[in-house]
């Protein structure tokens, strides 16, 4: 077995038929001596039918796939985003930096919250929040960021890595460019083949469409034109 | 036990090829498959000029199948040669260049080109892709405008000449036959179907294009039936394509008149579907007792 990078990701085959079709892209969660782990929310048919697979199934796995996030050097100050179901991708690499992790994790209700208990044996420090206030601060992980960007001052050259939806990346990017911070954001994209070939998965970028399973799924924010 | 085929005066070395758009431009496959082991690589439809491409979602699955709406995104002909012809180059099988144009001279020009760069095997001209609103969509569709352009390009290439027909016509033998008398050697077919998803929560079109063109096996009794007809019809060599997973889906496109066929949608669920079906269609002749697999072609019109 090939062995992961944080932020690549794997497709799994959901069904040996031919409905579903396609495999599905997911993050890599977690390497584990075993193997690795996978983590996902249940969301359509290919979700559904992982999650009723009986212990001990086989399916067939493409992997690991993409280019993962960069690591930070010594001096940088790592600031670990997730947003939701984003913790999986960048999970693995705020557990492969844990010392130095400072970890923001959003979601917009506390059932919407997962692995935090893991999280907390991982972080230097960690905020959670919730839009409803139901666990942690009351507010979104942009605004939890950006107090934290505005208000500490002595964290060395903080880089970025983040994950989760769209609107938060596009908020998160702007706090970076804002602050003269890097940032690394893992994106998605529809997806059919996972390797580079269908250009099915592509985003803007400033220099034309990029793949996201091979030129990412991890940019540099201030590459990406993102949506209005 | 022989696995060639001549189509059109296109020699291979057995009846499976890759569908232009499912398999990049080779090396992306690389390292899943031995190249050297099949019948011939289409590359990623090529233009004069690269291709952009449309805006995202370009693809979204639907019922065994999947609709894409790439917008022809592409490197242009003159990267392709420089940087990815001399990769195809060092293995032995046969290198088929999908093109389009704009206009018919685009095409002219694209098939000169193309022509005169060694290690080129064989075109395969794209007059059917579904994906554009307006302007060449119209080269598959109007038989006047098929003879022209496919005309235009016959006086430019001497390489065997494949037109890749689209389904998206009343009557596609009529096509597969101006195609013919206007000098292409063989036909392929088919192209995807046009089709189209709506997100009930959004109501959007679930494609930034709207429309898409779908395949899979969602798609294959369509193709199957064309194949069908157009060999009823004209007796042409044939390459079928068309929601191909299997060899024993392979083997239906050649009974129904395929000399060749290509692998598409399949490349993405499996990148090694590809020599999965060549071992499947030896096993099939070794079970059947078959010699020479092009004496399969077309027997389902016998009796």
């Amino acid at each position: 077995m090939e062995e992961p990078h944080p932020g690549q990701f794997y497709m799994l085959e959901v069904s040996k038929g031919m409905d579903p079709l396609l495999k599905r892209a997911f993050s890599l969660f977690r390497r584990t001596p075993e193997g690795i782990q996978i983590l996902f929310r249940i969301k359509g048919k290919g979700t559904s039918i992982l999650r009723d697979l009986k212990e001990g199934a086989e399916i067939t796995v493409l992997g690991p796939l993409g280019n993962g996030y960069p690591l930070p050097s010594d001096k940088e100050s790592p600031l670990v985003i997730a947003g939701g179901i984003g913790i999986a991708s960048v999970f693995s690499l705020a557990e492969k930096i844990s010392k130095k992790a400072f970890v923001f994790y959003g979601a917009r209700t506390e059932q919407e919250l997962f692995v935090t208990g893991e999280l907390e044996k991982i972080y230097k420090e960690l905020v959670v929040c919730t839009d409803d206030g139901s666990c942690g601060v009351k507010g979104t992980v942009v605004d939890a960021v950006n107090d934290f960007v505005r208000n500490r001052d002595g964290i060395h050259q903080p880089v970025i890595y983040a994950c989760g939806p769209n609107v938060m990346l596009r908020e998160i990017a702007k706090t970076a460019a804002a602050n003269g911070i890097s940032a690394y954001v893992s994106l998605e994209e529809h997806m059919a083949c996972g390797i580079g070939a269908c250009l099915g998965c592509v985003v803007k970028t400033k220099t034309g469409y990029k793949r996201v399973c091979k030129e990412g799924p991890v940019f540099d924010a201030a590459e990406i034109v993102w949506k209005p | 036990m022989n696995l060639e085929v001549n189509v059109g005066g296109l020699k291979l070395k057995n009846p499976v090829m890759t569908a232009s758009g499912t398999f990049g431009y080779g090396e992306e496959y690389a390292e899943f498959v031995d190249l050297n082991r099949l019948g011939a690589v289409v590359v990623k439809g090529l233009s004069l000029k690269p291709k952009e491409g449309n805006p995202p979602p370009r693809v979204v699955e639907t019922a065994s199948g999947m609709l894409n709406a790439i917008g022809l995104q592409n490197i242009g002909i003159e990267r392709f040669i420089g940087e990815k012809l001399p990769f195809l180059r060092r293995f032995d099988t046969a290198v088929i260049v999908n093109f389009f144009g704009d206009s018919v001279d685009e095409y002219a020009e694209a098939a000169e080109r193309l022509s005169a760069t060694e290690g080129i095997h064989g075109l395969e001209m794209n007059i059917s892709c579904p994906n554009k609103q307006a302007g060449w969509c119209i080269f598959g569709t109007d038989p006047k405008v098929t003879t022209r352009v496919v005309g235009a390009v016959r006086k430019k290439t001497a390489l065997p000449l494949i037109v890749k027909l689209s389904p998206n016509v009343t009557d596609i033998s009529l096509m597969a036959r101006v195609a013919m008398e206007a000098g292409a050697d063989a036909v392929s077919l088919i192209n995807t179907i046009t089709g189209m998803a709506i997100d009930i929560k959004t109501r959007r079109p679930r494609l930034a294009n709207i429309t898409g063109g779908l395949s899979g096996p969602a798609v294959k009794p369509i193709a199957v039936r064309m194949v069908y007809e157009v060999y009823r019809s004209l007796k042409i060599p044939i390459i079928g394509m068309g929601g191909i997973m299997n060899a024993g889906d392979a083997i239906e496109f050649l009974i129904a008149g395929a000399s060749a066929v290509a692998v598409g949608t399949a490349n993405f669920v499996n990148p090694r579907a590809t020599t999965e079906i060549i071992d499947g269609i030896i096993d099939y002749m070794e079970k059947e007792g078959i010699g020479d697999i092009g004496s399969i072609t077309g027997t389902v019109h016998a009796g």
